[in-house]
């Protein structure tokens, strides 16, 4: 098979963020140590990450692969990396400041969550058991060292560790899973696997491959009961890293499992859908019931991404057509309100220490009403109270889960809600009921206004581009359901 | 040329055009305040008076919607923007709007923190309140419905009382568990019919088996709302701690939109459920007449005695609206109309005497009569009309209630009218302690006399209170093509009414 250009042309964007990455290294390495390098590698990054969503909006979506089948590029892939692109560009462009007041002034930062943002993009185009498991851990292994980052502190180190640990045994788990589906079908590309799912039967050792896989990714997604990092990472890690992990890798790892379970398994819906429906309720519960006792936002912010997890995974259980655009909106909603919340818990500091507890943002709606009013706005919409994008993400997912008959689950869903509801509650409590003892520093960089202002008008204005909004996740949702 | 305009849409989102004004304000503290003030005032009564162009132009003789606007929203998917009313809904939308300005004058001197802020929220509280009785859609309906949560919670949980939190975290949380049971059924009716319109919804035809569980969740969120026994202990936690304004306001307009629900939805959309629950409802609505009518005597707090009268209140509402007669339902209607003027107006009773003593004991007023003659007589009046006398819109509504009650059960009219009984003893009983006898302290003797602020409040409440009590028909007219609309409906969903037996 002779090698042309064009068959690698699909993934144009991922190559475009390739090559930046490797001249970034030359970059970091000869860009002399300190703060000025750190920040020119950052905007270069940006840089890169802004170009490749350029290159990726500018082609029209059309269903293609590149690396003979390995690499699928379609509308639904093009709507998921949108989201990718657009997290982890706020997530870099947040962390300039904040990490240079830390003195992290490390280049290798900005440089690593590029190579992750590759590896993310790659998930979502997925379309081989090789390439998937690639993807994975191309995405994964600049994460744990950026986990790891602040090299002085015992919880960064500890963060990255355990992220690390956990991550590699998930790794093998998914790996020891792909091994026994190929066992079975004899092909690693999903379309063979599609294929030879739904003709043959089923013997266990596929199912026990299949369940497998799904823990694996279950661990990325961070879905009870495959969460117990995410808590600890979250907290340890430097905040502009927890910023960057609770937005791109969530949708990341959720459009690869939607490209496994819809793609690949998607004759035998009935097999995995009740493993989704157990991994949601638990998380739903989890996430739930985890974050009420938490002092420390950032670990709130852990159980209530695992919570929002478990409401994706609610409308990914429904194996529809209509399943698959609920979670598309839920993942929009989710981008959104993770990158505003986080806008706020970054600039939350006190004498230039970073002061992340709970507690720290009492009275912020006298001192910093703006940024008060945002994380309202934030929690309001985390909790599912309409008209925020909160609301029109649990709608549709929910909306799958009771048209396929899942309507326990939906119940269950929504009790949860409320429950999450009482602890996004106390934050706009604390902000607004209670005074403040000592105000945070008011010293706020332009990034985090800006990304704050984009979420808060996205989100509350939600209501309004729904129409077009609709009109492109039906198309990936059907990009996603169709045959190879 | 006034017709084709989008009136409905209009009046619902001019306060948030407010809004924008209020974000606007520059200047020191105390000018801010003052010009919020008046920004708010000024927004919400020109609302007011925007929103007269549908009473002048609602035609009494129509069946179904008036003033509808469609448009397109979320494309073809069966949700649209959808605006209208019909006789139902059109009162509601005036006491909205009527009352909105009337809170934000009761606030005047009493709020003096954070007063843009508290303006804001009542501008979109007005706004929310409206949108939701105006909805046309189901799912729009949702949006508004709930998103009246977020104003409230704030000005209970930043102007309230000293048990603000408790309150403002009870009364958020008590309604969202009830609404998003709703939502689960509201889910399951738009794959069943494949659409949120409502009036489509009204026509469409759920299985019975299916009408039992939508009816339970809407009753899950609808009778929080009322609020029914036993899910009403949010109400008397939430009014002793909201302001003044917000108690006007929570009693006024967001408890009715309960009783609004129920005929909205319930009784057209489950009319077999409707029938087969109404006993359960008629039990509920007797226990929370006769128990908080009880309860209610026992107060030491004004406010928290009013608040449990309005569940005693409403458990008529509820009476009325599951009797399924024409009586019935317009003994509901006009009782929660009613009831929104009067008990809007006794919680600014209260409001009075507290920004002059600053408590709500009972026990440490007495004789204000003396001190405050302009203001015992709209109390009495108030009172008086809250109590049922004959000439106060209150006698209208439990009258007809009461026929309806008959009707359907003789019993349950019997203890219906217990409540009756009750209500004017602790009415009376709370009059004589407050404001007869020796005037019991310096401070109650120090009491200012009414400002013409606090009478321009009173004045415009007692005048529609009495039109509504001498010229009942002037509502009645108005509402009823529609609720003879929701009897039909009933009637063709296979329900034996009883006015035809």
């Amino acid at each position: 098979m002779a090698f042309e250009l064009v068959d690698i042309l699909p993934a144009l964007p991922e190559l475009i963020l390739a090559l930046v990455a490797l001249g970034l290294v030359l970059v970091a390495a000869f860009g002399g140590e300190g703060a000025a390098n750190a920040r020119r590698v950052a905007h270069i990054t940006m840089f890169g990450i802004a170009l490749a969503a350029l290159t990726l909006w500018s082609s029209a979506p059309v269903q293609n692969t590149a690396f003979g089948g390995m690499f699928r590029a379609d509308a639904f892939a093009d709507y998921m990396k949108t989201l990718v692109l657009l997290g982890s560009f706020a997530a870099i462009f947040m962390s300039i400041t904040p990490l240079a007041r830390d003195d992290i002034n490390k280049p290798e930062f900005s440089l690593l969550v590029l190579l992750a943002v590759v590896g993310m993009m790659l998930m979502i185009s997925a379309n081989d058991l090789m390439s998937l498991y690639m993807a994975v851990e191309l995405q994964s292994l600049p994460l744990y060292v950026v986990a790891a980052m602040r090299t002085n502190s015992l919880r960064s180190s500890e963060a990255g560790l355990k992220y690390f640990l956990l991550g590699a045994l998930s790794s093998g788990m998914l790996l020891y899973g792909a091994s026994l589906v190929y066992g079975f079908a004899g092909t690693t590309s999903f379309a063979g696997i599609a294929a030879a799912v739904a003709e043959a039967q089923l013997p266990v050792a596929f199912i026990i491959g299949m369940v497998f896989m799904l823990t694996g990714i279950a661990f990325k997604v961070s879905a009870a009961p495959f969460h117990m990092w995410t808590p600890d990472v979250y907290e340890g890690s430097p905040s502009p890293v927890t910023a960057l992990f609770a937005i791109a890798p969530k949708v990341a790892a959720i459009a690869l499992l939607l490209r496994l379970t819809y793609g690949a398994f998607g004759s035998i819906a009935l097999e995995w859908s009740q493993v989704i429906v157990a991994l949601s309720i638990a998380s739903m519960v989890v996430g739930a019931l985890g974050a009420i006792m938490q002092t420390e936002i950032k670990r709130m912010m852990a159980y209530s991404s695992i919570a929002h997890m478990g409401y994706a995974l609610a409308g990914l259980a429904a194996g529809s057509k209509e399943g698959a655009f609920g979670v598309l909106i839920y993942m929009t909603g989710y981008v959104f309100m993770g990158a505003g919340s986080f806008a706020i818990i970054l600039l939350m500091r006190r004498d230039g220490q970073s002061a992340t507890r709970i507690s720290d943002l009492r009275g912020l709606s006298k001192t910093q009403p703006m940024f008060a009013l945002g994380l309202m706005v934030m929690m309001f919409s985390m909790a599912g109270i309409p008209p925020l994008a909160g609301f029109f993400g649990k709608w549709y997912v929910f909306l799958a889960a009771v048209n396929a008959g899942l309507v326990p689950l939906a119940v269950v869903g929504v009790v949860m809600s409320v429950i999450g509801a009482f602890y996004y509650l106390r934050i706009i409590k604390i902000m607004y009921f209670d005074d403040s003892d000592a105000p945070l520093d008011q010293d706020v960089p332009l990034a985090n206004k800006l990304v704050l202002g984009v979420s808060m008008a996205v989100i509350t204005l939600f209501f309004a581009g729904l129409g077009s909004l609709i009109d492109a996740a039906n198309v990936a949702a059907m990009a996603l359901m169709a045959p190879f | 040329m006034i017709d084709n305009w989008p009136i409905l849409s209009i009046i619902t989102f001019m306060p948030l055009a407010g809004v924008l004004f209020l974000l606007l304000i520059r200047g020191d503290n105390e000018t801010v305040a003052q010009n919020a003030r008046n920004v708010a005032l000024w927004v919400s009564a020109f609302t007011f008076l925007v929103s007269l162009v549908i009473l002048i132009g609602f035609d009494n003789a129509v069946t179904g919607y008036q003033f509808e606007e469609q448009r397109v929203w979320l494309g073809d998917t069966g949700i649209s923007y959808h605006m209208g009313v019909d006789g139902i809904s059109m009162p509601f939308v005036l006491l909205s709007t009527f009352l909105t300005p009337l809170a934000i004058l009761a606030s005047w001197r009493s709020i003096t923190s954070r007063v843009r802020e508290y303006m804001i929220a009542f501008l979109v509280l007005e706004t929310m309140m409206v949108g939701m009785f105006v909805s046309l859609d189901m799912l729009m309906f949702y949006l508004f419905f709930e998103a009246v949560l977020i104003p409230m919670f704030l000005i209970i949980g930043i102007w309230g009382g000293p048990r603000r939190v408790y309150a403002a975290f009870k009364f958020f949380l008590y309604t969202l568990l009830g609404s998003v049971l709703m939502l689960v059924c509201m889910l399951a009716m738009y794959i069943d019919a494949g659409s949120t319109d409502i009036p489509l919804l009204t026509t469409h035809e759920f299985a019975a088996g299916m009408q039992t569980w939508l009816f339970l969740g809407f009753l899950a969120s609808f009778a929080v709302k009322v609020p029914m026994w036993p899910v009403h202990t949010w109400l008397p936690d939430a009014h002793v701690e909201a302001p003044t304004a917000g108690s006007m306001i929570l009693a006024g307009v967001l408890l009715k939109m309960g009783g609004y629900g129920f005929l909205r939805f319930s009784l057209p959309m489950f009319p077999m459920a409707s029938e087969f629950f109404a006993p359960l409802i008629f039990v509920l609505s007797v226990i929370a007449v006769i128990y908080t009518s009880l309860v209610a005597l026992a107060q030491s707090d004004m406010k928290k005695m009013i608040a449990y009268s309005s569940v005693a209140h409403m458990g008529f509402v509820t009476i009325g609206i599951f009797s399924l007669t024409e009586q019935g339902i317009a003994g509901a209607m006009f009782q929660m109309i009613s009831h929104g003027l009067v008990s809007a107006a006794l919680f600014f009773c209260v409001g009075v005497v507290y920004d002059r003593l600053h408590t709500r004991d009972i026990s440490a007023y007495g004789g204000v009569t003396a001190v405050m003659p302009r203001y015992a007589v709209f109390f009495m009046f108030m009172m008086l009309a809250s109590v049922g006398l004959p000439g106060t819109s209150g006698f209208v509504g439990e009258m007809l209630v009461l026929v309806g009650a008959w009707q359907a059960n003789t019993w349950l009219a019997l203890f219906t009218a217990t409540g009756l009984v009750l209500g004017a003893t602790y009415m009376l009983w709370l009059y004589r302690r407050v404001m007869f006898g020796q005037v019991v302290s310096a401070e109650v003797q120090a009491m200012e006399p009414m400002q013409p602020r606090e009478l321009g409040i009173f004045v415009p409440l007692t005048i529609l209170v009495l039109v509504f009590g001498v010229y009942p028909m002037a509502l009645l007219d108005v509402m009823d093509v529609s609720i003879q609309f929701i009897l039909d409906d009933l009637a063709a969903g296979g329900v034996s009414l009883l006015a035809a037996r």
